[in-house]
């Protein structure tokens, strides 16, 4: 076991444990009450299809380093293993969506490989395998199996309030795992391979082991909102759950919130899925160029993301 | 203290393309025992010392652990198994701080060891514990990484330069440091580019040049030795 004591980076570690404590019940309670005061209950869905995302690919880059552009390439996974599920083993649709996230861990083990890879040659080739999966998944050659590129329609199934209920729950889960992975020796011992992989070993932590278990979790994470987004979507083409724009948003999210924390990609996510949804629709042109005049600022002003701004201060943010 | 080598290696060879940077290369250690590793810039010391860590994997030759064939182990496994080391440059966890630096190695590493607190005063780095590691002069993060290397409990351990810009005080301290190291069990392997750091430390050197062992005996031999001599001081033609 960690010994606590020696975490001395907090001040406190029973307010520490409350404060991180916190964030799954107000998510729990935030989007289980949002729907009575908001209707349009798709947006609130996709923002916490983007949050779970966020915090798979803060798993993937925040604790460990690794650029994921191909993550979408889960995500579809997940739609696509989900709509199988559902459509060739006539699977209800929980359990279908539980197929979809172990499909996409399953896929995943396929591309381990990847990680001998790191920076910038790690982020191209994910987008490849991304790319690798589309292609496979709206080959026509398949079309028995997934019905290539004419997408999937799964309205017999459709259950928008329980699609909804599940995609909580995973997105509160998503978010103990990440909290349970930041305090525990492996969140230090993943910070750890992301300073010096070198170093970590020589401090007896297995690199490959570390690395394999974070790749198959976010896959699994991708994996599960996928099947989620497509369950609730219920009709889906293979350009809509393999748009790279999905990683893309992920990424932009957790850098924006602040990486290697649990608030970072919540944060993230409102504000600027909230901001794509006040603007991005009925003015796509401004969003866009706010959007890219936010990036920009934040790369110059604040890498650390806008959590940073709290921890600058010498405060503990979970 | 047990007269069984804790650590041997035998005929080693590492190869980079055609440059042979080891061409084999032998010796064993015993339990408490300092073995110097001296000889010019590009001689092969840090590449041996990477060779019995794990971080590189020799082309011939046979590392032995208390017995144990450990040739193909990956770095973490050694270094569960007791086989420790420090870096040349200091390789710490920036963003992590310095007790968390030492505790992953003592949650990681091999039992028994040093634990954090213990292995912080041993190297006097207790009173920066809270800080993070990015704020430690380079001497205080070589300091760190032995921390971090003890708190992994080592059985053996394989110092890399550890003397290179400290004051002949702080040398003192720093071989006293670990001459108290090899009284408590733990074998040691020092590369040393300063002789009388090795000196202070112990009479059994291993000399290399070009990637062979040219000498192995004490200080004072080898400082009689005429190819010794030729390898720092030239032929003299």
């Amino acid at each position: 076991m960690f010994n606590p004591q020696w975490d001395t980076n907090t001040p406190n570690r029973l307010r520490r444990r409350l404060v991180n404590g916190v964030i799954p019940v107000l998510l729990l309670a935030g989007f289980s009450v949002s729907p009575l005061v908001y209707a349009n209950q798709a947006i609130l869905f996709q923002m916490m299809a983007f949050m779970a995302l966020a915090q798979g690919v803060n798993l993937l880059y925040g604790f460990t380093g690794y650029l994921p552009f191909g993550y979408v390439g889960f995500f579809g996974i997940g739609a696509y293993g989900m709509a199988i599920s559902i459509q060739l083993l006539h699977f209800p649709g929980i359990l279908a969506v539980i197929i979809g996230g172990l499909l996409s861990s399953v896929i995943a083990m396929a591309f381990l490989p990847l990680l001998r890879l790191s920076g910038a040659y790690f982020a191209i080739s994910s987008l490849a395998a991304a790319e690798v999966l589309s292609h496979i998944v709206s080959n026509s050659a398949f079309i028995h199996i997934t019905n290539g590129p004419y997408g999937e329609q799964l309205t017999q199934s459709y259950h928008p309030l329980t699609s909804y209920v599940v995609m909580v729950i995973v997105l509160v889960l998503t978010t103990v795992v990440v909290i349970f992975i930041r305090n525990r020796p492996f969140g230090r011992a993943l910070m750890a391979i992301r300073e010096d992989p070198v170093s970590a070993a020589m401090a007896g932590i297995s690199v490959v082991r570390a690395r394999s278990v974070v790749w198959l979790l976010s896959a699994l994470i991708a994996g599960l909102t996928g099947a989620l987004f497509g369950w609730h979507m219920s009709v889906f083409y293979p350009s809509t759950v393999f748009d790279l724009n999905i990683s893309i948003l992920a990424i932009v999210f957790t850098l924006f919130g602040g990486y290697g924390t649990v608030t970072g990609p919540v944060l993230g996510s409102i504000v600027l899925y909230g901001l794509y949804n006040a603007i991005g629709i009925s003015d796509p042109q401004y969003f866009q160029l706010i959007y890219g005049l936010l990036i920009i600022a934040l790369v110059l002003f604040l890498p650390g993301g806008i959590i940073s701004l709290i921890q600058r201060r010498g405060n503990y943010v979970p | 203290m047990s007269h069984e080598p804790v650590l041997a290696f035998e005929d080693i060879v590492k190869k980079f393309g055609t440059f042979r940077a080891l061409d084999k290369v032998s010796a064993t250690l015993k339990a408490g025992e300092i073995l110097g590793l001296v000889g010019p810039n590009g001689s092969g010391k840090t590449t041996l010392i990477n060779v019995i860590s794990g971080l590189y994997n020799p082309d011939a030759g046979k590392i032995l652990f208390q017995g144990l064939d450990i040739t193909r182990w990956p770095m973490h496994k050694r270094a569960r198994v007791g086989i420790n080391r420090t870096f040349q440059i200091p390789k710490p966890f920036k963003s992590l701080s310095i007790t968390e630096n030492v505790a992953l190695a003592y949650h990681y590493g091999s039992k028994p060891a040093m634990n954090p607190r213990q292995a912080l005063d041993f190297v006097g780095l207790s009173h920066a514990a809270s800080q993070l590691a990015l704020q430690l002069n380079s001497t205080q993060q070589k300091l760190l990484d032995l921390a971090r290397a003890l708190a992994a409990g080592p059985k053996i351990l394989l110092i890399d330069e550890l003397a290179a810009g400290l004051n002949h005080q702080e040398l003192k301290v720093i071989a006293d440091h670990v001459q108290l190291l090899a009284q408590q069990g733990i074998a040691l392997i020092v590369v040393e580019h300063h002789l009388g750091f090795v000196n202070q430390l112990t009479n059994r050197v291993i000399v290399m040049n070009a990637g062979k062992e040219i000498f192995q005996g004490s200080l004072d031999q080898a400082a009689q030795d005429p190819v010794v001599s030729a390898v720092y001081l030239g032929t003299g033609s």
